[in-house]
């Protein structure tokens, strides 16, 4: 009940306060971060490789736990959740996938609605719901183990896991970066319609800028640790600081945004 | 008279030795089992202790087996001429290689895998029981198949103090200059060595598998 009246009166699904986080060699990777997301937006985490993107992600679901300040979670201090409930209401996909080897499709899906002790039926009904939503027919794919899936249907098969339990917050680490060209296309656009229908909250972390420009209705530039800013992708192809333009560049000849400014 | 005439002849007691034989194996691997597991799981995550552990039980492992058996003679409560001696020396020598597999094969699980397993939500104890042990299980298991063999080659020793088993025959064998003694000790332990390899592998290729 409270959750649901801080969720209306604060408008967002997550909030970081005055965030620091230090490696356990003591190195701090950022300080001071003050970050926002909207319910039902898609904010892009942009940077290289080392700028701290992951870390937010993981600082979200608390698989890390902030040096200083607060995480806001609905509204609540991400401390005061029992880190297990809020993790089954986080939807994670990694760029790894990290689907379960030794399980099959149809149990990799369910893994989320059986934690939470949903009866058979309505757990079976589900995994039907997501295969179609992920386009993966059910009766083809649902016996078949990872290790016989494609790339881009292993990818599938995680958003199908982390979207089972209906969270209402979607996690997602370079989700397509290991992708074939072609297939990453074919995924991001799906996953762009799937977003839009289905009003998540989603934190989407890249480095590849096309991506977040395409999936982001924000985008947050991180550079060593430091938010740069955060743009709307209009606003990030406008944009003169230098690290924005490093990216904007990066878009190369052909697509004529750069000569757009 | 050949090994086998002799073998059948005294065939009560090749059976006998044999039953002996199994029976010290089976109680040392089941106490070796009951330490190693849920020690090696523990030791997943305790780095310095693990290499403590693993150490020892590497000492453990270079310390000749007759001598072992000798040293633990005069211990208390476990020691003495018999059975219970072997038995806690033969647990000794199998708990190595069922630390170490159990160790590295939890430890070699995709990190990826643990991590996303962590992030659905699954307590400690579920991504241990559902996602680390299932995908550790063929290499524990190979841990446990090399302990076992070595058991059983190690248990015809155990005759030396009184345990009783297929060594009998090779102590008596070597004491009376008769090959044939020997060898109906040396070729049922052989057998046994070769069913238990074969059965546990087996086993370990439909877990890997499934």
């Amino acid at each position: 009940m409270a959750e649901q009246s801080n969720q209306i009166s604060d408008g967002n699904a997550i909030e970081f306060r005055e965030v620091a986080y230090r490696l356990p060699s003591g190195v701090a990777l950022f300080s001071g971060l003050n970050l926002s997301v909207a319910h039902g937006e898609t904010l892009v985490l942009l940077g290289r490789s080392g700028s701290g993107k992951t870390t937010i992600l993981k600082l979200i679901n608390r698989l890390l736990e902030p040096s200083q300040g607060t995480i806001l979670i609905a509204g609540r201090p991400g401390s005061d959740w029992d880190p297990i409930q809020l993790r089954r209401g986080i939807g994670y996909v990694i760029q790894d996938v990290g689907l379960f080897p030794h399980w099959t499709v149809e149990r990799n899906v369910a893994v989320v609605p059986r934690l939470e002790n949903w009866t058979e039926d309505r757990v079976q009904q589900r995994v039907g719901e997501m295969m179609d939503l992920v386009g993966l027919p059910h009766g083809e794919f649902a016996k078949r183990r990872p290790a016989e899936l494609s790339g881009g249907q292993k990818q599938r098969v995680g958003v199908a896991r982390a979207l089972a339990a209906d969270p209402p917050i979607l996690l997602m680490d370079e989700p397509f970066g290991a992708l074939d060209p072609v297939t990453r296309a074919d995924l991001q656009r799906e996953f762009r319609a799937l977003a839009s229908r289905l009003q998540k909250t989603i934190v989407f972390v890249t480095h590849d800028v096309r991506e977040a420009l395409f999936l982001g209705t924000r985008i947050a530039l991180l550079e060593q640790g430091r938010l740069v800013g955060i743009y709307t992708p209009a606003a990030f192809l406008k944009a003169s600081e230098p690290e924005v333009r490093a990216f904007a560049v990066s878009l190369g000849s052909g697509s004529g945004e750069d000569e757009a400014m | 008279m050949n090994w086998y005439e002799f073998m059948l002849r005294n065939r009560s007691e090749v059976m006998e030795r044999t039953i002996e034989h199994i029976g010290l194996v089976g109680a040392a691997m089941a106490i070796a089992l009951v330490i190693g597991l849920p020690l090696g799981i523990a030791l997943v995550q305790r780095r310095t202790t693990r290499r403590w552990v693993l150490g020892a039980a590497n000492i453990v492992q270079t310390i000749p087996s007759l001598a072992l058996f000798g040293f633990l003679i005069p211990v208390p409560w476990i020691g003495g001429v018999g059975a219970s001696t072997a038995i806690v020396a033969l647990a000794l020598y199998a708990l190595l290689p069922i630390l170490h597999n159990t160790c590295t094969g939890i430890a070699e699980v995709n990190p990826a895998v643990v991590e996303s397993a962590r992030g659905m939500g699954m307590t400690p104890r579920q991504v241990l029981w559902q996602v680390q042990l299932p995908l550790a299980a063929p290499v524990m298991l190979s841990g446990i198949r090399v302990a076992t063999v070595i058991s059983i080659g190690v248990t015809t020793i155990a005759a030396a103090i009184g345990a009783g088993g297929l060594g009998v025959f090779i102590f008596r064998g070597v004491a009376m200059v008769n090959n044939q003694v020997i060898l109906a000790g040396a070729i049922p332990a052989a057998l046994l060595a070769l069913v238990a390899d074969l059965g546990l592998g087996l086993l370990q290729r439909s877990i890997k598998n499934r």
